[in-house]
């Protein structure tokens, strides 16, 4: 139906010519003259070369705070440079009606893929579930993986990190599940299973092969929660023996957090259950710069889910052009690795790092005096270059 | 720092005893070297050293020997070297069982940087105050079916209210300005909202000091960029366990983090770092960390004049750096750096 010609694409739709390269004369006219003036000639200008079916659909949850500015600073690179990728997008709110997000989850499902920011939930009832937490679990996301590799230049307290960070993301201490003796006693359930620490310790490890990683150390507090977190850390022994090229080591989760304040230089891979890989990644990011820098990825069985690595609104500077973007473009670069378009996510990520690096464009909370937008064009400025 | 002192009033005439618990690995040995400075500072105290290794009771449970317990009731007062816990089998940590049996509700660490031993970062003076006898440290796990394992983390509002009460009564003796209650109130709604709600009405009640609320991971990320925003931190159990190691290891380690554990009719002081099994008994371990927690017992039984002398002269011999142990960067032995302590102190009266 279509055929795709030197001149552009031509083609018959419903018996009438759809485009015709403009003769002479007609290019002498300007842009509003010939669109005012001949309908059937359109200015000829060829469109990014669009890969035929090779176009993929993601899914874009802006959520609130500084998701929905970040998400377009994204939309905005993308556009430009001409990336291979159309968003849908999802509005959710913070209510707790779970309309607005069974219809983003409906949307992940059928597209498998998606870019969120945070999602706020605002709701008195006590024993509401988050809208994040639900998010991930109706996914089945059982995985996040977050990597942390300091920006030389930026600045930090500690230099030449290279940690990641694989935590599980569904149950432990965010099973959610309370109950309350009148008002004066409550009980938390914590749960783990051995299904989840099995597949996170399978990724942790396969994650480790494939990247070329030497070391995966377990967090846990086993020497307190015998049964639980001593799940956690027999499971992950029993994956680490199929695995006997990648050396395995475990440590308790307070002294991590002394280690990693100390010298963070001497992890390599950190495996955690949902609550200490929360704790470890705060340390880490504060360690290394801050929030606004990095990137998670929640994986599970058919789905990809990119946001910012601090799971938090940061409503206070959401709207002021203050925030820093590079968190959400990080994300936006993972999303094309995760795609295959490694083309296009290797020119942003370059771009990025120009930025930070060499130009040294920082926003505040890096100490600088640069506003979003100014990140933003440099990034897409070194894009196009 | 003073704590409130329940029970009866001490004169400085009188001879204290206090119950001292050398520990495991290293704990003989730092234990010997504080109770030299103690005498070499003429501090009214007699100790009564016990042993704390579980016996097997007429029930077959391992437990605390009947003897060491009777002995911290009647003395209302101890300092506690290392225990060593194993990890995921055995008994149950006997650290766990001393707050159960001695009713030591709230946990304090100070963490304040040494002149002397530079980190990475200066002018820290945090206090973390956690709570120590439930929360997630409750003990409470079963197995549910094949694979499936539960953990039960109990709040109840006595708990909480206590620790709250005595977050708010140590920033006012101790002149501090701000108490910042950490919690993962999104997450455990029900249960840190419990706890929210106590340190709340708490707040009510001491006006003039500052209260706010922080999540856990906003805490740790604000903590490690810059951690003078924040001055004392009241907390549940097991965020009260990272946070504080987290703090001392800002300041320097354990090694020379002093740690207090108050209850309802005693205290129980002690150093929090482990036992070390493989410098045990060579002479090389440092002090610090068992001598500012003495110090802080000496506060707790108003003994300020020699409580200030003998941190002073700790403090001193730091800052000059000749005579520092292993951990701290230095090659002197612990009896090198104990001697110094007492010459200063010597000077001192």
């Amino acid at each position: 139906m279509f055929r795709l010609t030197k001149s552009g694409v031509s083609g018959i739709c419903k018996n009438r010519l759809f485009w015709k390269k403009p003769s002479r004369r007609e290019s002498s006219l300007s842009d509003f003259e010939i669109q005012q003036r001949t309908e059937k000639i359109i200015k000829y200008t060829p469109p990014p070369m669009a890969l035929y079916g090779g176009r993929h659909a993601v899914t874009l949850i802006p959520g609130g705070g500084v998701g929905p500015e970040c998400l377009g600073y994204v939309r905005e690179v993308f556009k430009v440079i001409g990336a291979p990728v159309d968003f849908e997008v999802v509005e959710v709110g913070p209510l707790v009606d779970n309309v607005d997000l069974s219809d983003a989850l409906t949307s992940i499902r059928r597209n498998c893929v998606g870019i969120k920011g945070h999602i706020p939930t605002h709701s008195d009832d006590v024993s509401a579930k988050l809208k994040n937490v639900a998010f991930r679990n109706d996914l089945d996301l059982y995985v996040y993986v977050l990597c942390f590799k300091s920006y030389a230049g930026v600045r930090a307290r500690q230099k030449d990190v290279d940690i990641v960070i694989v935590r599980q993301n569904l149950e432990g201490e965010y099973s959610m599940l309370e109950h309350g003796v009148d008002t004066w006693m409550v009980e938390n359930l914590k749960i783990h299973t051995r299904t989840n620490s099995l597949r996170v310790a399978r990724f942790a490890f396969d994650y480790a092969r494939k990247n070329k990683r030497k070391r995966v150390t377990t967090v846990h507090k086993a020497n307190i929660m015998k049964l639980v977190d001593g799940l956690f850390l027999s499971v992950n022994k029993e994956v680490a023996k199929e695995y006997p090229e990648i050396e395995h080591d475990d440590m308790i989760i307070d002294n991590c957090c002394m280690q990693l304040v100390a010298r963070p230089q001497q992890f390599d891979v950190l495996l955690t259950p949902n609550l200490y890989g929360n704790v470890v990644t705060g340390v880490v990011c504060g360690v290394i710069g801050g929030a606004g820098l990095y990137s998670g990825r929640n994986y599970g069985e058919h789905y990809a889910v990119f946001e910012p690595a601090i799971r938090s609104g940061a409503s206070p500077i959401a709207g002021k052009n203050i925030a820093n973007p590079v968190a959400m473009l990080n994300a936006s670069v993972d999303l094309l690795f995760h795609l295959g378009h490694r083309e296009y996510a290797k020119r942003i990520e370059r771009a990025i790092v120009k930025t930070l690096v060499e130009d040294k464009i920082h926003t505040a909370d890096l100490g600088g005096t640069a506003t979003s937008q100014d990140v933003v064009r440099n990034v897409i400025d070194l894009c196009l270059a | 720092a003073s704590t409130r002192t329940v029970g009866s009033r001490l004169y400085s005439s009188e001879i204290k005893k206090c119950t001292i618990i050398p520990g495991d690995g290293i704990g003989p040995e730092i234990s010997a070297a504080v109770q030299k400075i103690f005498a070499a500072a003429k501090v009214p105290i007699e100790w009564e050293s016990v042993d704390v290794t579980p016996v097997r009771g007429p029930d077959g449970k391992f437990g605390i020997p009947p003897a060491a317990i009777e002995s911290v009731n009647r003395n209302k007062v101890g300092l506690k070297g290392p225990l060593m816990t194993p990890v995921g089998k055995g008994h149950r940590s006997l650290n766990l069982a001393l707050r159960k049996e001695f009713n030591l509700y709230a946990n304090v660490r100070p963490c304040r940087s040494l002149e002397g031993y530079k980190t990475l970062y200066d002018h820290v003076d945090v206090v973390t105050i956690r709570e120590n006898t439930e929360g997630e440290y409750s003990g409470i796990e079963h197995e549910i079916v094949d694979g499936v394992v539960q953990s039960i983390k109990l709040i109840t509002e006595d708990a909480s209210r206590r620790v709250a009460e005595f977050a708010f009564q140590y920033t006012k003796e101790n002149n501090r300005r701000k108490v910042t209650a950490v919690h993962k109130a999104n997450i455990m709604r029900m249960s840190d909202g419990l706890f929210l709600r106590c340190c709340r009405e708490m707040a009510e009640k001491y006006p003039d000091v500052k209260f706010e609320e922080k999540y856990l991971d906003t805490v740790c990320l604000n903590m490690v960029q810059d951690p003078t925003q924040y001055d004392v931190l009241v907390m549940p159990n097991l965020y009260g366990d990272i946070l504080s190691d987290m703090c001392a290891g800002l300041v320097g380690g354990l090694g020379l983090t002093p740690s207090g554990n108050i209850g309802l009719n005693g205290a129980l002081f002690e150093s929090v770092h482990g036992t070390a099994p493989d410098i045990a008994g060579k002479d090389l371990a440092n002090p610090t960390a068992l001598l500012l927690s003495a110090v802080m017992m000496l506060r707790y039984l108003n003994l300020n004049k020699h409580a200030n002398i003998i941190e002073q002269a700790c403090f001193d011999t730091i800052k000059e750096a000749k005579y520092l142990t292993g951990d701290l960067g230095g090659t002197a032995k612990c009896s090198e750096f104990t001697n110094q302590i007492c010459e200063k102190i010597a000077a001192a009266i």
